[in-house]
């Protein structure tokens, strides 16, 4: 296992039983190489290359593949066998046509943008809440975080069963109130409030964590200075936290955003998208498009896939110019 | 300033002084206040638990009972009976997601934070873009791979593609961890004649037990949470991990909500480990993740 052939001062005793030491010659005789024969950028690329040729491998050509599958018109017979005619972009001109197109944008930003809003409001009460100093509080903030941990079709099969118009828990409890039994996952106008609800409950440890360990940088001297100025809790919060937290909101809100963008699990497990289309996203779509029926269409659901991908990966860019800026300042 | 250091040990400090001083009195409402909090954050897990304690005619009783009064097992033992394959294969799964991330990771991490290789700083930036990668596009693209490799339902085709999901997040954990390794030692290490492939197995390795943790942890916990590379590249396989036999268990449309939530408990269990035995290490990794480069 261990290869280090490199212990160039051992092989000045004599009988070194190790491997032949390429390249190592003491005391630098070599051919005009200087004293440190192997050239850093050598042993550097060395540790990087298989991860580089794991890129390369399970990144880049998975992507490449949706590609070409968005730009092909693949029949089931040809997704097996090759050949598919080059078709350009009459995939996406179909999906652009498709009916399905603008509810799925527009669920698309709904989802996302209700989704940020409520976590990420949820997320920062509750750090602020969390960093106050009292018994439990390390205990119960890491309990917050079960939502997060748990695997997604486990959030999503509990919601379902607790969402169920006869006998889940919330529209009993709603009865008890007096207010009538909901439809949640079976009527097209509450099927995408179900999904967005269960997605702000999962995605609010997330906010919490990072926007606790934002509040932990603010110094303390601040609020001091700032009570000492008699501002109220209130006026503390605006006028010092939130300012000072806006490099973390804002990395904490464009990571959510990418990962938000990419939900897929807890909609197709609560509603597979419906009651008709009413829940539909990009990749609820895309997946319902490639693998949802029978007669798969490959090219059209690579084609929403890649379309999904320039919105992630513009926000994404976005996000890692904000990450580098809060890093710099 | 490593992240893993900003969490756990450090004492809070937006604690204002003077709350301090009138702590005892102030703060019980507090705990009051947190535990609410708490219960209705959690009150979706409660659910699941008592829901697969119900037994079956009590299931669509209106209201529904609060606490499991009437306890069965039925679920959890239909749970032994079926579902005993699958959790065994998710977790081959997961351990095998792990090592394939970890022997890949760490050397990576090595390079880019001390071997300052020729367009390192690429490389970092192609391992946060891919995190962007919606799981769905990647899905596609390895079903099209592996229908022509014929590496469909197999378990080592779903373990490389669900390291796609840590790897990128495990070369920028390792990565931000090793580059607080004082460089010192490894100079030290070098001058004592170590080779840069010893001074990374003895020096760096051991020292980065940490950041192996940490990624390990997320890699197995993501491998057996992942439905979508499951249930695009190994649906309808000899060997399904755990998220396809509870989505089975829905699709077919059975009405046995406690043995659903059951297998939904137990698929719970390996998270409520890591949040138990290493919830330092889970704070340490999502700040990680999204705070550091």
């Amino acid at each position: 296992m261990n290869t280090t052939a490199q212990m160039p001062d051992a092989s000045a005793a004599p009988g070194g039983d190790g491997p032949a030491k390429p390249r190592r010659d003491p005391a630098g005789t070599g051919r005009g190489t200087p004293r440190r024969p192997r050239s850093p950028q050598w042993a550097a690329w060395g540790f990087l290359a298989p991860v580089v040729a794991y890129l390369g491998l399970f990144y880049a050509y998975p992507l490449y593949r949706n590609i070409d599958l968005s730009l092909r018109d693949y029949t089931v017979r040809s997704f097996v066998q090759g050949g598919a005619p080059f078709t350009g972009l009459g995939n996406y001109r179909t999906v652009f046509r498709d009916p399905t197109f603008a509810p799925a944008l527009e669920h698309t930003v709904v989802f996302t943008a209700v989704s940020l809003l409520f976590q990420y409001a949820a997320g920062l009460a509750l750090a602020v809440f969390f960093s106050q100093h009292f018994r439990l509080s390390t205990t119960l903030r890491a309990l917050f975080l079960v939502p997060w941990l748990l695997p997604l079709i486990v959030s999503a099969s509990t919601w379902s069963w607790m969402l169920n118009s006869d006998s889940g828990i919330v529209n009993s409890t709603l009865g008890w109130a007096g207010i009538g039994p909901v439809n949640w996952l079976t009527s097209p106008s509450w099927s995408l409030a179900s999904v967005i609800i269960a997605n702000i409950w999962i995605g609010i440890p997330f906010n919490l964590v990072l926007l606790h360990s934002g509040l932990q940088a603010i110094p303390a001297t601040l609020y001091e200075a700032a009570a000492l100025d008699g501002a109220n809790a209130w006026q503390r919060f605006w006028k010092v936290t939130f300012p000072l937290l806006r490099p973390v909101s804002a990395v904490t809100l464009l990571l959510g955003l990418v990962y938000t963008l990419k939900v897929f699990d807890i909609i197709w497990i609560m509603t597979k998208g419906g009651p008709s289309d009413s829940s539909t996203t990009f990749a609820t779509w895309s997946y319902r498009l490639g693998f949802g029926t029978l007669l798969p269409q490959f090219g059209p659901g690579a084609a929403v896939g890649n379309i999904l991908v320039v919105i992630a990966l513009a926000f994404g860019l976005v996000y890692i110019r904000a990450q580098r800026k809060q890093m710099s300042s | 300033m490593s992240a893993h250091s900003h969490v756990g040990t450090r004492p809070p400090a937006v604690v204002p002084r003077w709350t301090r001083k009138r702590q005892g009195r102030r703060t019980w409402w507090k705990t009051a206040v947190g535990l609410v909090l708490t219960a209705v954050m959690l009150f979706p897990v409660y659910w699941m638990i008592n829901v697969s304690f119900t037994r079956d005619q009590d299931m669509r009783k209106s209201p529904p009972d609060l606490f499991p009064t009437h306890g069965t097992l039925h679920g959890y033992r239909l749970v032994l009976d079926q579902q005993l394959p699958y959790l065994g294969t998710s977790r081959a799964i997961g351990l095998g997601t792990v090592a394939v991330t970890v022997v890949l990771a760490a050397p990576a991490g090595f390079a880019l934070a001390k071997l300052r290789p020729y367009a390192g700083g690429v490389v970092g930036f192609l391992m946060l873009a891919a995190q962007m990668i919606p799981g769905i596009i990647m899905a596609m693209g390895f079903y099209a791979i592996y229908l022509t490799l014929g590496f469909l339902q197999s378990v080592p085709g779903l373990i490389v593609a669900d390291s796609t999901l840590a790897v990128p997040f495990a070369v920028l954990i390792f990565t931000a961890f090793m580059a607080g390794i004082p460089g010192e030692l490894l100079q030290a290490a070098r001058t004592d004649g170590a080779g840069t492939i010893r001074t990374f197995w003895s020096i760096v390795l051991p020292m980065s037990r940490n950041a192996i943790v940490t990624v390990s942890l997320f890699a197995f916990l993501w491998s057996w949470s992942d439905f979508v590379f499951a249930s695009t590249l190994d649906g309808g396989g000899a060997h399904e991990p755990i998220t396809l036999g509870i989505y089975h268990y829905i699709g077919n449309n059975n009405q046995e909500w406690n043995a659903i939530m059951a297998t939904a408990v137990v698929a719970s269990i390996p998270a409520a480990l890591i949040l138990v035995l290493a919830q330092r290490y889970v704070a340490a990794g999502v700040a990680a993740g999204a705070v550091k480069d």
